[in-house]
């Protein structure tokens, strides 16, 4: 017991040190943050903190920000959150899947707090949702991978095996399957969001086993770092990671929060804010393309046409028939495509994936 | 067996900044202390290490760096558990938690910058053997080095006289000093061994592994060093078999997945830690028959005067 009140205790501590110091003033809008790592991890944090810092710059002294990193995700979570409620934060964005519930919790505690938290499904009155449609890049990625790959088999870091990271992964290779109907992936699931060490590990068993390309849905930019000491081509993860691989980072899905923060807290200034689930595409800038480097003009060509077509709403990655690995068509739910909420919730590999899912 | 090379050097990589880690806090916990701070000491070795390498250029300033850092950041534990003598886990735990935030604010300068890492052996002639070459003749320093301090620190112990008294300070503090031995300052170097050891390892990261710095880099391997300690139950030898298994198998698993075994990835992930678990307590009970903690460990000593 004496452990975890230690333990308790320290965390607290730990929380109350890192809040980011502001002046409070009566007549501004405190628009709070929680984030999920440190600000400077050049990844998912990071992303939201320089739109943090965009929302500053655009409305200066009508509002006032704070942020708490390093927030755990669970029951730390709930407190972290209701400490910002407390501190008079009007607009509260949580910034990771994990803080879903405990979100829902301090929302229906106080009714006239606004929350918006990114990446769930869960909404209430006060709390809304917002996410990317980061499948688009990936089809994206996937024609690139293809046709850099010489021996057409691409490494894939996934951190875990959730809806959002396996459709980005059928998405890839329905991608690729247009360029060379026989691509093959090779996945290796990190378990983690966040290690480089094991991360740059994953990268290099991946090349180690015959794979050309590497891909990764993991935070830290350590996969790119060794393909660019191997001499691989290698795409970003949600920031732009060229410093790290000059000569080989074809793109990169980098998250740009900003126009929607800039919007959620202009509603909310006009009185206007209401509880809505917003899923960006590639239309709405929430998330976009790292330039196209590093590929042959013909391949560039292709992919910014790629994007054209998608931000026009002229090509959905999963239009139907999307067929599973094992060959079973899966039924179509959304008109031509897969509908919003199977994607949302896909637990199945395309065809052409030859692995087995964790825990199927 | 290209392929068994690549996954032995990766193991190399892997296991060393785990056996650097636990060898410091071996010797620390043999003297009797129990410091918590591994993880907290690493990761301010990393940043600091890393942004020396980074302003000079050099590696090995890096790593020297790296060690004054973690060395500082133990004399901060030794001042309250020590001198103070407030319990140990406490003051353990805040270091970790002290060095988390440190680190951060040390690299923030540094976030994102690039540098080339620890250069590897290369004899002509030697490292170009056929599948040993590169393993055996073609590591970077701190792999020697990794494997030369631990040799060192099983001769210290267990052949030298001043082994055989830090080692009686960690048994029974009382009777260490009343046969006259100094117990608070051979623990408080005991203490500084392990965190010039600790800012050693984290320093290894972004010099020979990754080579850049992000906050939180370290992301558990101190506190994976030190259950390696107790596994391997305060010996040397087997701190040698627990830090390679460890990394052996992660490595392995990752391979597994790669060729695509269909086990699930959640059960490999947890593999390593059970692998070396198994291992390690399987070869105490057969060799001890129990436990080989130093009777003193965590507790705090105030000598009478």
């Amino acid at each position: 017991m004496r452990k975890r009140t230690f333990l308790a205790a320290a965390t607290a501590l730990f929380l109350a040190g890192s809040i980011g110091s502001t002046a409070w003033a009566a007549d501004k809008l405190k628009v709070g943050f929680i984030y999920l790592g440190p600000v400077g991890d050049l990844g998912w944090t990071y992303q939201h903190e320089l739109a943090r810092q965009a929302l500053v710059k655009e409305f200066g002294d009508k509002i006032e920000t704070t942020y708490l990193e390093n927030v755990p995700e669970g029951p730390d979570a709930e407190r972290a959150i209701e400490q910002l409620v407390r501190a008079g934060n009007k607009l509260i964005f949580t910034t990771s899947f994990g803080y879903m519930d405990p979100t829902l919790k301090v929302a229906k505690k106080y009714p006239n707090v606004h929350f918006e938290h990114c990446s769930g499904y869960k909404r209430d009155k006060n709390m809304a949702t917002y996410s990317s449609r980061w499948y688009q890049g990936r089809f994206i990625q996937g024609q690139i991978a293809a046709k850099m790959s010489k021996d057409g088999v691409l490494g894939y870091i996934g951190s875990f095996p959730i809806p959002e990271v396996i459709s980005g992964i059928n998405a890839t290779m329905l991608g690729a399957q247009t360029v060379n109907p026989n691509i093959k992936v090779k996945i290796i699931w990190a378990n983690t969001w966040f290690d480089p060490g094991k991360e740059a590990d994953a990268a290099k068993a991946l090349l180690d086993q015959g794979a050309d390309v590497i891909m990764q849905h993991t935070d830290s930019p350590a996969a790119m770092q060794i393909a660019s000491e191997r001499g691989k081509p290698a795409f970003g993860q949600d920031s732009e990671m060229i410093k790290f691989g000059p000569k080989v980072q074809l793109t990169s899905v980098m998250d740009t929060w900003a126009p929607y923060y800039i919007s959620r807290v202009k509603a909310e200034l006009d009185g206007t804010w209401k509880s809505e689930d917003t899923w960006g595409g590639l239309d709405t800038k929430m998330f976009q393309m790292a330039p196209y480097t590093n590929m042959p003009d013909d391949v560039k060509k292709m992919a910014e046409e790629t994007q054209a077509a998608i931000t026009g709403g002229k090509l959905q990655p999963f239009k139907c028939p999307v067929v599973d690995q094992d060959g079973k068509t899966v039924p179509c739910e959304g008109g031509d495509h897969l509908s919003d909420k199977q994607i949302l919730s896909m637990n199945f590999y395309v065809k052409g994936v030859d692995d087995k899912m964790p825990g199927k | 067996m290209e392929l068994a090379e690549a996954i032995i050097l990766s193991v190399l990589a892997a296991s060393t900044p785990l056996l650097i880690a636990a060898t410091g806090e071996l010797v620390a916990e043999r003297s009797g202390v129990l410091n918590l701070g591994v993880e907290g000491m690493m990761i301010v070795g990393a940043a600091c290490g890393f942004g020396a390498a980074w302003l000079s250029g050099s590696i090995f300033v890096g790593a020297l760096c790296g060690i004054a850092a973690g060395t500082l950041m133990s004399l901060i534990f030794a001042i309250m558990a020590l001198g103070l003598a407030v319990n140990q886990v406490a003051s353990g735990l805040a270091l970790t938690i002290f060095g988390i935030g440190l680190s951060g604010l040390i690299g923030a300068g540094f976030v994102g910058e690039r540098i080339t890492s620890a250069p590897h052996l290369y004899i002509p002639g030697l490292t170009d053997l056929p599948v040993i070459g590169r393993i055996v003749f073609g590591e970077d320093a701190f792999v020697y080095f990794s494997l030369a301090l631990i040799v060192g620190v099983w001769f210290f112990l267990y052949r030298t006289r001043s082994g055989l008294i830090l080692r009686a300070c960690g048994d029974n503090h009382v009777s260490a000093h009343a046969l006259g031995y100094p117990v608070l300052r051979i623990r408080l170097f005991a203490v500084m061994f392990g965190g010039a050891c600790a800012g050693l390892a984290g320093a290894y990261l972004p010099l020979a592994y990754t080579p850049f710095f992000i906050p939180g880099m370290t992301a558990g391997r101190g506190w994976i060093a030190l259950a390696l300690t107790v596994f391997a139950s305060w010996r040397p030898g087997r701190l040698v078999i627990g830090a390679y298994l460890f990394g052996a198998v992660t490595i392995l698993q990752l391979h597994a997945q790669g060729a695509g075994i269909g086990i699930p990835s959640q059960f490999m992930s947890s593999l390593p830690y059970l692998a070396t678990v198994i291992v390690l307590v399987a070869l105490s009970r057969a060799r001890t028959g129990g436990s080989t903690a130093p009777a003193a460990l965590g507790t705090v000593f105030v000598p009478d005067r």
